[in-house]
């Protein structure tokens, strides 16, 4: 593949380490443009390994109280979908390794356009897509400019994907699978690891793709359970509150960096001491 | 169907002058029908489908199935029609409206009286064929977004009837000016979420019930209130509605031996519209308005006209006309009816609206207000202020079509719950 396919070389070069990865989410130009994008650029040394980076919309009606006010925050600055696709150029300038993936909702997308929205987030450096309410059933009307640019869109499963519908999340899923922990919001309640352990065997039979737990995920002790079970854990509303929490606070970034680095070291340590997979 | 008797077929333009020459790609099609939609996947043209978190989907999938069978089922249907008739009280009088009509002096109106039923709107048509699925589903709970109170007063209604457990989302603002609605739904036995999110109204308790329901989707029914959300929702609340057009259709045949000319409803999400526009959709001589909340007029921004002043984008599961800024940001509506103030409309409408079938206009806040009092003067009725939307387009109308020109409109709500509203904006202290 060309240079572009970072999902799968990090994919590729954690499995080579032995160990899952950290996905953190953040929301572009939360609390303000320039914060975020120090944010963002400080996150791969803090021991990120993939980025999902929210664009902010005034409706997520997947999303909890933390990402809902995230989204406010990042709107009331003055962010829109050029100024998310200019972060995401700004910080390819700095890192060409670390993957980037784009989540959010699908009407400020269908607002940009859809052909020229994969164009200019492929330009941008963007590697992948999480449309939380663009079922695979409503696709066919982006993934063909997104697939012609090379951006990778990522499926969400869930525990209520059961055994029939299943294969109709897994076909033409790209770059991960993000299984979705619990029936619920982001931000809320966490799930059993054993249910999970077996979610991710269920999946793991149906595809080659890496997959990628989230929701729930609060600390790095809850990093750490799941990076023994999956590729990848992913933690969103428990750094986006870092940033709700210390808003005022002159070194936001490093904050959120040190939280980052603390998940990341349960993530890392994760599998010490565990036979390898 | 029943054959429609001989009836002179009258086709009057009934929209204003600067609206007769329409863009090429809205001109009127005709299909053979415009009853068949959506298919199978839920769209009506480019609209509607199923837009949804993963969560759901197989749960929307569920509800889909369970409505397919329960409409092929006739015990389903009797149940809804007993309960129609001695619970809500329908069918709902057609009413010739002979005082507003001289004062028109033009079209004749009739009223569609669904303002008389239980709750006093039509909304408990919905919520009575939607909790009738939900049990036989097995479902022990219900969850709804309300705006102005009334379908959550129906849903709370309905509920308690069946002793089901209830819970209403509400946005703050809403709970704070609909107080009324508010304690009538506690009474009735429900829990009221106040919802503080976002711009706390109707759109933002349609994403709270979605995101209660994400969370506890074994157990629940979500019944929505209007004709939109994802596939098999607008279907499924456009047939619970479309009662109101199936009456006015036998209603009308029996007292003037003819279709009407011309119908007229109000429009926010659109399901009272829809429920009597439907059943006439393949009748060609009937034409049909939808009047949208202006609101302080559509060139200030500040209305609820999602056609008028929307484009097309995907919010609460469904592709639809959307109020939205250039960045696909949605835009808070206004109307001075809280029934009216939603920054969408129902798919089926959209595109209705775009193959020309139906005319969209829209009424102001004032025009509502003026025909609000002049209804309630010269008729002896109340209108709820949705409704008062449709009048006031009557009012523009009526008088400029001939004395044997049929215009029937949707009373699709009674005032009570607005004469606080009123009172203040006419200067009034209770």
């Amino acid at each position: 593949m060309s240079a572009r396919d970072r999902i799968a070389t990090r994919f590729a070069e954690l499995r080579d380490a032995g160990r899952a990865g950290l996905v953190t989410f953040v929301t572009a130009g939360d609390p303000t443009l320039d914060l975020s994008l120090n944010i963002v650029c400080g996150l791969p040394a803090a021991g990120a390994d993939v980025i999902e980076l929210g664009m902010p919309f005034t409706d997520p009606m997947a999303d909890g109280p933390a990402i809902q006010a995230a989204g406010l925050r990042a709107l009331a600055a003055g962010t829109t979908m050029v100024k998310t696709l200019a972060l995401v150029r700004a910080f390819r300038a700095g890192d060409n390794a670390t993957p980037i993936v784009l989540m959010g909702y699908l009407n400020p997308v269908l607002a940009y356009g859809s052909e020229r929205f994969a164009q200019d987030a492929a330009d941008a450096g963007v590697d992948g897509l999480i449309l939380v309410d663009l079922p695979p059933e409503e696709e066919e009307e982006l993934a063909p400019y997104f697939r012609a640019h090379g951006l990778k869109l990522v499926r969400l499963a869930t525990p209520t994907t059961d055994a029939v519908r299943l294969p109709t999340v897994l076909g033409g899923a790209d770059g991960f699978v993000y299984y979705v922990a619990i029936a619920g919001i982001t931000g809320t309640k966490s799930a059993a690891i054993g249910s999970i352990e077996s979610a991710v065997t269920r999946i793991k039979a149906s595809t080659d793709l890496p997959i990628a737990v989230g929701f729930g995920i609060r600390d790095a002790a809850g990093a750490a359970a799941i990076a023994r079970v999956a590729d990848a854990a992913v933690v969103g509303s428990a750094i986006v509150e870092v940033i709700a929490n210390q808003l005022d606070a002159e070194d936001l970034p490093a904050r959120v960096h040190g939280f980052v680095a603390e998940l990341a070291r349960g993530v890392r340590g994760a599998r010490i001491g565990q036979r390898g997979e | 169907m029943r054959s429609i008797p001989a009836a002179t077929p009258r086709r009057f333009d009934t929209r204003p002058a600067e609206a007769k020459v329409r863009p090429a790609m809205a001109a009127p099609h005709t299909l053979n029908t415009y009853r068949a939609g959506p298919d199978e996947r839920g769209h009506f043209g480019p609209y509607g489908g199923r837009y949804v978190a993963e969560t759901l989907m197989p749960l929307i999938l569920d509800v889909e199935r369970a409505y397919e069978a329960a409409k092929r089922d006739p015990a389903f249907q009797a149940e809804f029609d007993r309960l129609a008739r001695d619970y809500i009280g329908r069918p709902s009088p057609l009413y010739f409206a002979e005082r507003l009509t001289e004062r028109f002096g033009g079209a004749k109106l009739y009223f569609k009286r669904d303002e008389l039923n239980h709750t006093g709107s039509h909304k408990i048509n919905n919520c009575l064929g939607q909790v009738l699925l939900a049990l036989r589903m097995g479902k022990k709970r219900i969850i709804a977004e309300t705006g102005a109170g009334q379908h959550g007063v129906a849903t709370a209604t309905v509920c308690a009837l069946f002793g089901l457990p209830c819970t209403i989302y509400m946005g703050e603002v809403d709970v704070e000016r609909q107080k009324p609605n508010v304690f009538r739904m506690k009474l009735l036995g429900a829990e009221v979420v106040a919802v503080g999110s976002g711009s706390r109204t109707l759109k933002d308790a349609m994403n709270e019930a979605l995101r209660a329901w994400v969370g506890q989707v074994e157990d629940t029914f979500y019944v929505i209130g209007t004709v939109a959300g994802p596939h098999p929702y607008p279907a499924m609340v456009r047939d619970f509605q479309s009662v109101i057009g199936v009456e006015a259709r036998e209603q009308m045949l029996a007292r003037e031996g003819r279709l009407p000319d011309t119908l007229v409803a109000c429009i926010g999400g659109g399901s009272n519209a829809m429920g009597l526009f439907h059943p006439f959709l393949d009748d060609s001589a009937v034409a049909m308005v939808a009047v949208e909340a202006g609101g302080h007029g559509v060139e200030t921004g500040q209305h609820a006209a999602s056609l008028a002043g929307g484009r097309p984008g995907v919010l609460h599961g469904n592709k639809t006309y959307l109020l939205q800024d250039d960045d696909g940001q949605i835009i808070e509506a206004h109307s001075i009816s809280a029934g009216l103030d939603y920054p969408g409309i129902g798919p089926e409408h959209a595109w209705l609206h775009d193959i020309g079938r139906v005319q969209y206009v829209h009424a102001t806040d004032e025009e509502a207000l003026t025909a609000f009092q002049l209804c309630s003067k010269l008729e002896g009725i109340i209108p709820a202020l949705e409704p008062a939307h449709a009048l006031a387009h009557v009012t523009k109308l009526a008088p400029t079509l001939p004395k044997d020109h049929i215009l029937l409109m949707n009373m699709c709500g009674r005032g009570d719950k607005d004469v606080f509203a009123v009172a203040e904006r006419l200067g009034v202290e209770l």
